[in-house]
C-alpha cells in the first residue's frame, strides 16, 4: 500500500479548492536501470474526486504526469467542515482513498 | 438409466467450467477496474491520432482556451502546467506534449460545478509544443504554447 496522500481543501471565496499531492513513483516503462532492462511501468491511471458522493473531478492519467504527482482544481457548492475524498488507482491495481475536511 | 445419469453428471460439470471460464474471462485484472482509461488515447503518437481515438473529427485553436506553464523549464522532470478554458459547458480537458513517445499526459472530466481549471505536473523529454485540447458543448478546441525545457525528464 502506498502512502497517504496530502489533501488540502480550502474556501477560495464560494468555490473550493482542492490540491492533493500524490505519492507515487510514476515509472514511465521508458527508462532503464543499471543493467540496462528496462524498468517497467508502474503509474496512476485513474483519480477520481467526490464531495459528498457528487464526483467533482475525473481524471486518467498517463505515465507523463511528473513522479509524486500534484493535481489542483476548484470546485462550487462546498462548504466548510465537509470532506472531500480523492481515490487514485494504477496500472498494476493499487488503489489509494484519502479525505480531507475543507477549512 | 446408469449410464444416463452419468451422462447428466458429465453435462453438467462442463457446463459448470464453462461458466467458471465466462466468470474468469469477465473478471481479468485489466478490466476489473470499473474505471475507463482510454488506452487507445495514450497510445497515441501524434495530436491527430489522439483526436481520431478520443473520436474527434477535428479541433479548433481558440482564444479562449489558456496553457499557464513556464515559458523555459529548467527540469524536465517537473513542469507545472494550469489549463484553463473559458468556453461554456466545458466537459472535459487534457494536456498534451507533442515531442513525448505518448502525447497525452493526462485528462480530465469536469462535471458541473467544477471550474474548468485544473493544475498538474508533467514531464517533458525535450523542448515541445504544449497543447490544451478542450471539449465544450459537444465541440473540441485547444490552445498551443512551445515550453523549452534544459533538462529532459525522460531516460535515467
Amino acid at each position: 500500500m502506498a502512502d497517504p496522500m496530502r489533501i488540502r481543501a480550502t474556501m477560495a471565496g464560494d468555490k473550493v479548492e482542492v490540491r492533493v499531492l500524490m505519492s507515487h513513483e510514476m515509472e514511465t516503462g521508458q527508462r532503464k536501470d543499471a543493467k540496462g532492462n528496462l524498468v517497467p511501468a508502474h503509474y496512476i491511471q485513474n483519480v477520481t474526486a467526490t464531495h459528498n458522493g457528487k464526483v467533482v473531478l475525473t481524471a486518467e492519467w498517463g505515465p507523463a504526469i511528473s513522479k509524486n504527482p500534484f493535481l489542483s482544481f476548484k470546485f462550487g457548492g462546498g462548504k466548510a467542515g465537509e470532506k472531500v475524498v480523492v481515490t487514485w488507482t494504477d496500472n498494476k491495481g493499487d488503489k489509494r482513498t484519502d479525505e480531507a475536511t475543507i477549512s | 438409466m446408469n449410464n444416463r445419469r452419468r451422462k447428466l453428471l458429465k453435462g453438467s460439470s462442463g457446463a459448470a467450467v464453462m461458466a467458471l471460464a465466462a466468470s474468469a474471462g469477465l473478471f481479468r485484472p485489466g478490466s476489473a477496474w470499473a474505471q475507463a482509461w482510454n488506452k487507445a488515447a495514450f497510445e497515441a503518437k501524434t495530436f491527430n491520432d489522439l483526436l481520431k481515438s478520443m473520436g474527434a473529427g477535428a479541433s479548433s485553436e481558440s482564444k479562449d482556451v489558456v496553457i499557464n506553464s513556464p515559458d523555459i523549464a529548467e527540469n524536465g522532470a517537473v513542469v507545472p502546467f494550469t489549463i484553463s478554458s473559458r468556453l461554456a459547458k466545458t466537459e472535459a480537458m487534457a494536456l498534451l506534449v507533442e515531442k513525448n513517445p505518448n502525447v497525452l499526459v493526462g485528462s480530465y472530466a469536469i462535471p458541473g460545478g467544477t471550474e474548468a481549471n485544473v493544475t498538474m505536473r508533467a514531464k517533458m523529454g525535450q523542448t515541445s509544443n504544449v497543447i490544451a485540447l478542450v471539449k465544450a458543448d459537444g465541440k473540441y478546441y485547444h490552445a498551443i504554447k512551445e515550453v523549452k525545457v534544459t533538462i529532459g525528464g525522460c531516460g535515467g
